[in-house]
């Protein structure tokens, strides 16, 4: 990448352009009033500490970010304003801090890249070839059908480029593209860059880099601090101006004097050779098939660094899981100071301190907090513990993060902090898992010397596997590791001999390339990058696209089909669901516990209390024979209604002076209760048109005859059925569709939404079908389940129950994705779904009692709720016989519900991060 | 042995701590936490008709005597809706559309046939697809006709005394108010959901997010993390379910409980330990939270449907029944109602508590099992 003589910044109009940018987060001021201008056509390296605003500016430019204040230009367009971003982001391409952030976990490598080319409108053939050449050209087409999740983290990062790559940008933003990448993928990824520059002169890349060694190949450096530019201009120009001979070192010079303060050459002193703390014999990992640690054999002496370097997906972080007991070794053992270690075993945990590789504390919790927990858990004394927790926090330079939540820092800040929890317990063994990915130099400095300090002052042994060859340098010995295997095992400065390679990177290299060559040699990459001519150059990105709400249909329903758990379970859990509540709920009352208390005990009595006793409403329990008794068993809920007859009964009802029989009701359950006093007045009436039937006297005066209709012989299932349906038909399609955006905030991939020409309407949209449709084959079973199984008679038009369902499950649908776009945790968005379906539906909507006998809130909620009108249409299809013509006026409030939902939503999601 | 004991509490106690804080940032679901148990109770008791309210009745009158005049204007608020007098050819229409729940046809020359004891019909047509307005308003309105026209007859002749007289009083609920059992059952299904979605939430955001992988090398063990997650999601449901018991419900609805709220409480924490644990055992099942949402869907349906918080227990199909006594939730029902309305005490109780604890520890075990076994499997 050297600069090119042929261009220089005069005569250009910059690429982007800060115009008095503010930007802050609390008290924190990522962006303090930078004004700049970046120069179009290069290659520019933005370097600084971590936390300083790097990914802030790059956000803010991508349009990823909402500006605060200020204005930026990004390629001659305002980036503020929504019709530019609509017009700049077909030429911006965005990749995000983080391996893989802006990935989708279960899709494979082509059907990632293939998303992207849909959003940006390509079609089918085009794109093919675009994923063709993209693969291509990165050393991938082996891997295409490797869902992203399993590639390793060189390969995460070259797939999110050939994501960012697809449409063709004119400018290219990475941030920190090459945290936790290997050497070898590093160096490859860089040729990349360097290959689609040569065959696109005029696109412009934008990096924030970590790697000063990275950044001295750059074309122009803008050295960032506190929110702040602090110097650009060419490497060179650095150098020059700050008389160093290395970028680390004038990236020093360039910081203000406090900031630097402590920071001097690293020395380490001699390691005076100790016992051996951990040792490995054959340790071998399989996971099925794949064989991720092979026969691997070390051991480390007390107080020594010893050191892991590997390609990505070596297994490294395995061998690591099974030193620290977390993973049982399929074959060989793992020794901790002779005894085996177990991490069953407490005792073994608190002698060793891990940090793995991926950000894995609560990130939710301050930094203070953090350590907190982690102190107690160790159960340090609390004094002791604030006393560590304040050195740590100076030692690592947390101190002015103390109150911030790790999720809102950047990645370099989190490193420090899992390190600092890592040692806070005083381990007699540290394993630390590229601890120093994505962290800035100075601190990175600060920690190597904590380490030196660590392992040579108080005789910690240290693991740290790292894919920085100035760190591999320090450490007391190194095991080159590739593909399961340790390739070899030394002093740094031996195996870089031993090659005779000049740099420890090229030794590395050498020692790689000598493997794969026995393995068989990679594909080449090859294939240019040569800007297309025609290509989505020349397509218009209209304000609405039916494809690119499609790609997210397609993605979505390919998410769906890999997750075959989440897609039985809501085909076949809606069947069993129909089948328990089908039968379950009953409306039917009967088999009501009754006793009698019978004060009588005469022929009359006894006659009378067998009317109750014989009817089938009741099932006769034990008689009652006191008061006491009475009140003991309603208290117990042994019996919920008692008949008693008074003494005399029947001598006072042989005079015909109208005894007073009585009845006991539980009126714990007022709708039972009520039923059952009907029940009871029924059995009454009964005796008495007996009576007078037997005295000869005809008692009655008319005869009432009630017709049940729809449903003579007033069966419960009949009834239930057709409400069940709506009712499963609001519970699961809303919670499929609740953490459709909640999770992509949660994950990050909300990204791809800000950062391209995807409008919300969409994103939501496309969401929303998959689901649609997944919903739509759930009312086909559970009607097909009802007629056959259940044998309800389906009297009216099938027509238009599908078409209600149809538009009743895009309420539902919609209420799900609402519920979503409100919450921030997936855990909010379930509760918040399942709260808002559950009580609605079963209380207001019809269900139980019809929504014109209920009052308040309850009325206005029912007469508004979908499920209300559903279960009218199911009910009107199914036992009335009713069509369209009759229904009509119960599909106007779905067909409302619809579009007032979807706008809620694109109303309240947010088009930019914050 | 001591201090081991000692030290697996703290962890204990710190661990739920933690989530407390995680559920404070958490502003959406304190939000719908205290909306739950204040605004979501309200509504489902008040919105609760008592018994039959307003139901919807149309009278085809043909006989247009004073007889049938008596008869309409008996049917009145609030049980019933003022009738609507519709010709013979508007009732299919009318109870087709759902406007009408029930259509009472009168015919011609109905009064002059039943003073001349022609023992003349009367037809009563029910929409039934509506079954419990259907049931308890049949009832009613044959009791409200019959009184109607009995007191017409006896003002032109004495009829015959009934032989006997029959007092129904009503234990518990002497008024038979809807909104008391309402309120009760909203908290219970509040409880039940919260419990599952909280602490099964708890535990697969630590999985997806690989907190739990650190937890493992720090010196916690399976158990502990267990029992941080129920006992602190426990307390705030538990909490804000007793607020809300005090203040919405005796308080505001002004419900009238009998039994004694501490028992009830102690109820409450055994039942939070079961549900929780069940939670925690379905984390453990889905591996990521959308299939953990579905899976709390099928679970949580059945749970307040069938556990005799809707419809009684005992009518259901005798399966159900016997699958649903394994459901904690099932046992908590009957308890509250017993204790809640019936003022049972611990004498009465102790069986179904000794069972909601023996299902409690078994899910727990369970979930212990499962969790120690997925741990295992990280990779």
């Amino acid at each position: 990448m050297t600069p090119d003589p042929g261009r220089t910044n005069s005569g250009q109009s910059p690429v982007v352009r800060f115009s008095a940018v503010t930007h802050r987060y609390g008290d924190t001021l990522a962006a303090d009033d930078v004004s700049l201008d970046l120069p179009a056509g290069r290659m520019i390296g933005f370097i600084g500490p971590d936390g300083v605003g790097k990914s802030t500016w790059l956000g803010l430019m991508a349009g990823a970010r909402k500006i605060q204040s200020g204005e930026i230009m990004v390629l001659g367009g305002d980036i503020g304003r929504k019709r530019h971003r609509e017009i700049l982001f077909p030429r911006i391409a965005y990749m995000p801090q983080g391996l893989g952030r802006n990935l989708y976990p279960t899709l494979s490598v082509r059907e990632n890249i293939d998303f992207f080319g849909r959003l940006f409108g390509q079609s089918k053939p085009e794109r093919d070839r675009r994923i063709r050449d993209l693969l291509k050209s990165t050393g991938m087409s082996d891997f295409a059908d490797r869902p992203a999740q399993k590639l390793s983290g060189g390969m995460k990062q070259k797939l999110s480029l050939c994501c960012a790559l697809v449409h063709d940008p004119d400018l290219l933003i990475l941030d920190e593209p090459t945290t936790g990448v290997d050497p070898l993928s590093r160096r490859q990824f860089w040729d990349l860059i360097a290959r689609i520059r040569a065959g696109r002169r005029g696109m412009s890349v934008l990096i924030a880099t970590a790697y000063m060694e990275e950044a001295e190949r750059f074309d122009w450096l803008v050295a960032v601090d506190d929110g702040k530019k602090l110097a650009e201009g060419t490497p060179t120009d650095l150098l020059e101006r700050t008389g160093t001979d290395s970028l680390e070192r004038a990236f020093l010079a360039l910081l203000p004097e406090e900031r630097r303060r402590g920071h001097h050459e690293l020395r380490i002193p001699p390691l005076s050779k100790g016992e051996t703390v951990i040792e490995a014999h054959g340790l071998t990992m399989r996971f099925g098939e794949f064989t991720a640690v092979n026969d691997v054999s070390l051991s480390v002496s007390k107080g020594e660094i010893f050191g892991f370097i590997g390609s990505n997906g070596c297994g490294k972080s395995t061998t690591m899981k099974m030193l620290t007991g977390l993973l049982e070794p399929t074959r060989g053992e793992a020794l901790l100071l002779g005894r085996k270690l177990d991490a069953r075993n407490i005792d073994t945990r608190r002698r060793v301190g891990y940090m793995s590789q991926s950000f894995s504390l609560y990130g939710e919790l301050s930094v203070r907090s953090n350590l907190e927990l982690h102190a107690r858990l160790f159960h340090l004394p609390p004094d002791e513990a604030a006393r560590r927790i304040d050195e740590l926090e100076k030692r690592f330079d947390l101190s002015r993060f103390s109150n911030d939540r790790p999720e809102d820092l950047p990645l370099g800040i989190r490193q420090r902090l899992q390190l600092a929890v890592a040692v806070l317990h005083r381990p007699d063994v540290l394993i630390l898992d590229e601890p120093t990915s994505g962290v800035d130099p100075v601190a990175r400095d600060r920690f190597w010397e904590m380490i030196i300090d660590l392992s040579r002052r108080d005789g910690v042994s240290i693991f740290i596997s790292t894919h920085f060859m100035n760190e591999a340098l320090r450490c007391d010995r190194i095991s080159l590791m590739h593909a399961g295997r340790i390739l070899d095992t030394d002093s740094p400065l031996v195996l870089q001999e031993r090659r005779g390679a000049e740099t420890l990177e090229d030794a590395f290299i050498a020692y790689l390339e000598e493997a794969e060559d026995t393995a068989g040699k990679p594909e080449k990459e090859e294939g240019s990058f040569a800007a297309e001519a025609d290509a989505s150059r020349g397509v218009a990105h209209p304000r609405f696209s039916l494809s690119r709400l499609l790609s997210f249909s397609i993605r979505e329903s390919m998410e769906l089909k890999r997750d075959p758990i989440r897609l039985s379970m809501a085909l076949f859990g809606t069947l069993i669901l129909m089948l328990v509540m089908g039968y379950g709920i009953s409306l039917d009352v009967e088999d009501l516990s009754l006793a009698v208390m019978d004060q009588d005990q005469t022929l009359a009595s006894q006659r009378y209390l067998l009317e109750y006793e014989g009817s089938r409403y009741f099932t006769p329990k034990a008689p009652v024979s006191s008061p006491a008794e009475l009140d003991r068993r309603m208290v117990a809920g042994e019996v919920s209604v008692v008949i008693q007859t008074p003494p005399n009964f029947g001598r006072d009802l042989d005079r015909g002076a109208v005894p007073e029989a009585g009845a006991w009701i539980d009126g714990a359950m007022p709708s039972r209760a009520e039923v059952a006093r009907g029940y009871v007045q029924g059995v009454h009436s009964g005796y008495l048109a007996g009576q007078a039937a037997l005295s000869g006297k005809s008692g009655s005066l008319y005869n009432m005859q009630t017709r049940y209709r729809y449903n003579p012989e007033m069966k419960s299932l009949i009834a239930m059925v057709p409400n069940v349906i709506p009712l499963l038909l609001v519970f699961i399609p809303s919670m499929l569709t609740a953490l459709g955006v909640v999770r992509e905030k949660e994950m990050g991939s909300i990204l791809n939404v800000y950062t391209t020409p995807v409008t919300k309407f969409e994103f939501l949209m496309g969401k929303q079908l998959p689901y649609i449709a997944l919903s739509m084959v759930n009312f086909a079973f559970m009607f097909v389940l009802a007629v056959t199984l259940f044998r309800v008679p389906f009297t009216g038009d099938l027509a238009t129950l599908t078409a209600g369902a149809l538009v009743y499950i895009a309420c539902t649908t919609g209420m799900g994705l609402l519920a979503s776009t409100i919450t921030s945790s997936q855990v909010a968005a379930m509760a918040g779904t399942a709260i808002f379906t559950l009580i609605p539906a079963i209380q207001f909507s019809g269900l139980i009692d019809p929504v014109s006998t209920l009052e308040g809130a309850g009325r206005v909620i029912g007469s508004m709720y979908p499920t209300t009108y559903c279960l009218l249409i199911s009910g009107g299809t199914f036992s009335k016989g009713l069509g369209l013509t009759d229904l009509a006026v119960f599909f106007w409030p779905l067909l409302v519900f619809i579009p007032a939902t979807t706008v809620l939503s694109v109303i309240i999601l947010r088009e930019q991060g914050k | 042995m001591r201090s081991s004991f000692f030290g697996s509490l703290s962890n204990i106690l710190t661990l739920g701590g933690k989530e407390f804080r995680s559920l404070c940032h958490d502003k959406a679901m304190l939000f719908l936490i205290l909306f739950m148990f204040s605004a979501t109770v309200y509504a489902d008791a008040k919105a609760k008709p008592e018994s039959l309210n307003r139901a919807t009745v149309a009278v085809v009158d043909e006989d247009r005597s004073q007889l049938s005049g008596r008869i309409i204007s008996a049917l009145h608020p609030p049980q019933f809706m003022p009738p609507e007098l519709i010709s013979l050819n508007e009732m299919d229409k009318g109870l087709d559309s759902g406007r009408y729940t029930f259509v009472l046809n009168i015919p011609p020359d109905f009064q002059r046939d039943v003073i001349a004891g022609r023992n003349p019909d009367l037809q009563l047509n029910v929409d039934a697809t509506r079954m419990l307005q259907a049931q308890t308003g049949t009832s009613y309105l044959e009791n409200i006709v019959d009184g109607e026209i009995r007191a017409h007859v006896q003002r032109r002749q004495a009829s015959p005394a009934m032989p006997v007289n029959l007092n129904i009083r009503v234990f518990f609920n002497p008024n038979v108010i809807q909104s008391w059992f309402a309120a009760i059952n909203s908290i219970i299904n509040n409880i039940t959901l919260l419990a599952i979605l909280l602490t099964g939430a708890a535990l697969i955001r630590e999985n997806e997010h690989g907190t739990i992988e650190h937890l493992l090398v720090m010196p916690v063990t399976p158990f502990e993390i267990m029992l941080s997650k129920i006992w602190s999601m426990g307390l705030v449901v538990l909490l804000t379910s007793s607020l809300s018991l005090h203040f919405m419900v005796q308080g505001v609805l002004g419900v009238n409980l009998n039994g004694s709220l501490l028992l009830f409480a102690c109820c409450t924490i055994l039942y939070l330990f079961a549900a929780a644990s069940a939670g925690i055992y379905m984390a453990t099942l889905a591996r990521t939270m959308p299939q953990f949402g579905l899976l709390a869907i099928l679970v949580l349906l059945p749970l307040v449907i069938l556990s005799g918080g809707v419809t009684p227990r005992e009518s259901m199909p005798e399966v159900i029944q016997w699958i649903m006594s394994m459901a904690p939730t099932t046992h908590y029902v009957s308890l509250a109602q017993a204790i809640l309305f019936r003022g049972a005490d611990f004498s009465i109780i102790w069986p179904s508590l000794l069972t909601m604890a023996a299902i409690g520890t078994l899910f727990f075990l369970f979930a212990h099992q499962r969790l120690r076994r997925m741990i295992r499997s990280l990779h």
